[in-house]
Order: C-alpha cells, then structure tokens, then sequence
C-alpha cells in the first residue's frame, strides 16, 4: 500500500475536482480503500505500519464525508481555489436575500403557530425547488464558468436554505408528535 | 451546551422587539445574516435631529445567543451618537454575555447589524460616503 499524505480528498479518492462527481464511483473507491486497510487485514503488520494503515483510513473517511455532501464538496472545491467562505465572520448577504429569509422564518412561524400542516408542507416543496435551482446554479459557476465569487456566495445562501430546511422539519415533526 | 444567566435574561425577557414603521423620521435598518447558522438579524435605530440613537428595535431569527446579543445592542446603542455606536466590538458583547467560543459569531452578527444600521442611515442622509465604503469593504 502507497500512502501518500499529500493528497487533497479528491486525488485520495480518484475524483477530477468538480462540483458535479459520479456519486456511484465516489463510493466504489472509498470502499476499495476502506477493505485495503480495514485493520483486519494488518494483524501481521508492525505498530508502525499499522498506525499508517490508520491514519490512511480516516483520511480516506474524511475524504469521503467531504465530498459526497454536495455543500461540503463545493466548499471543498473552493477552498482548493483559494476561495473561503468565512460562514463565521461575514454577515454581509444582499438586503434582498435577508428580506426573503426573514419572510421565510415568518412563514414557517406563522404556519406552526397555526399548526397547518399542509402550509409547512407547501413551503417545504417550495423550499426543495428554490434548493435544487440554485444547487443548479452553483454547478454552472463552479465546473463551467469557474467563477469562484459568485459560487461562494451561492453556497452561503444555501447554508442559509439548509437552516430553512431544518426549522421546517422541527415545525412539523413538533406538530406530527 | 448551558446558556450564560444574561444570555438567558435576554432570551427570555428581549428588549426592544419589533419594527419601527417604514416611513419613521430618522429610522435606518440594518440586516445581516450568519451562514454559519443561517441566522437572519434586524436592528432598527431611530436617531434624533442631534444624531443620537434614541430608540432601536431587533427582530432575529437565530440561537439564544443570537437573540441576546441583538437585544443587547439595542439597549447599548441607545443614548449613543452613531459613531459612539460603531465603537461597540463583537468582544465587549461576546465577554457581557459569556458566549462560548461556538457562539462567537452571534456577537459578531450583532456589532455587524450596528454598522450596517449606521451605514443605511448615512446613505439616506447623504453624509460621510467615505466612511460607508469603508464600511462595506471591512465585511467582504
């Protein structure tokens, strides 16, 4: 076995970096890794190569975790460009997206206060449209037009639709119990 | 994760909750928002003929540190100028509040809603175009 640290988790898993990857692929090769070093297979090995088997392995983990999440993989994907999103430090969105996402959090508030459940579920299948439109979208910045900007800033509202996401699913599981 | 007694006073007491009308002489709004955690913040001020914040109002979206450190600001601002006002740092608010180090950026949520406040009353008073672009370049 090869291992061989300085891969980035594409490289590691045989992935040409894009936003859009072959899923199906992504996984066959994790798996390969994963049997190739499962710890099993090392009981004859010395401490030392053992301790690489498994430094390998949880590479290879976290290369996998990374990439097969469309989110984590575009921020990924950024970060190899020299692109960060500062999710912690920079609170500047658009005043247009803010609005949206306050009329949203109201929404959702009003619906559960109301405890209509067919509201919340009309907003969740609104809220997977505007998802896969603007996931849509961020394929065409990052694998084609490599406008890494504009991506970022793509992927911080999606953080932001994830948190949509979220409270639509706590109002309705609070409302289903 | 246990939330500090101040956070939980502000959580469970928030000051200032609400909207000033649109068309209120003197108010500026400013809306931020965290990706972090998807927390959407909005701080109305209501500054008088002398330029000082007489009143401000918060809606927020968000944790109960985000909530505690916007209802913070607004009994903070109050009685300020605006540029008293931009003097206030996500640390004092950080350290006011106990936040731990996860909810950092609920304090810098709330120091940015501050500024984009001052910034959106100084564009609708045409004053100090400088210091606003100043203003926009610190966050990008």
């Amino acid at each position: 076995m090869n291992f061989d640290f300085s891969k980035n988790h594409f490289e590691l898993l045989g992935i040409t970096p894009a936003y859009q990857i072959d899923l199906i692929r992504l996984e066959q090769t994790y798996r390969d890794i994963q049997s190739q070093v499962h710890p099993d297979k090392f009981a004859h090995l010395n401490d030392a190569e053992r301790r690489l088997s498994m430094q390998w392995s949880t590479q290879a983990n976290e290369a996998y975790q990374t990439l097969r999440h469309p989110l984590n993989r575009a921020r990924y994907l950024l970060h190899l460009n020299g692109f960060e999103l500062h999710e912690e430090t920079n609170t500047a969105m658009s005043p247009a997206f803010l609005m949206q996402q306050m009329e949203w959090r109201e929404a959702i508030g009003e619906a559960r206060a109301a405890k209509d459940t067919s509201e919340l579920e009309h907003l969740s299948s609104k809220l997977r449209a505007d998802v896969q439109a603007q996931q849509q979208q961020l394929a065409g910045l990052l694998d084609s037009d490599k406008d890494f900007e504009k991506a970022a800033q793509v992927v911080r509202e999606l953080k932001f639709m994830e948190k949509l996401r979220e409270e639509i699913n706590y109002a309705l599981e609070a409302l289903e119990a | 994760m246990s939330y500090s007694t101040k956070v939980l006073d502000h959580y469970e007491n928030p000051r200032n909750v609400g909207t000033f009308g649109k068309e209120d002489e003197g108010v500026a709004t400013g809306m931020v928002g965290a990706p972090a955690c998807g927390d959407v913040m909005k701080l109305q001020i209501k500054v008088n003929k002398d330029g000082v914040i007489e009143d401000a109002k918060f809606k927020t979206y968000g944790c109960g540190s985000a909530i505690a450190s916007s209802s913070l600001v607004t009994e903070w601002v109050k009685g300020k100028t605006l540029d008293e006002a931009l003097t206030i740092k996500n640390t004092q608010i950080a350290e006011e509040l106990a936040l731990p180090p996860v909810k950092i950026h609920c304090s810098v949520l709330a120091e940015d809603a501050i500024k984009a406040a001052v910034a959106d009353y100084k564009a609708r008073h045409g004053e100090m175009q400088g210091e606003m672009v100043e203003t926009a370049a610190c966050k990008g």
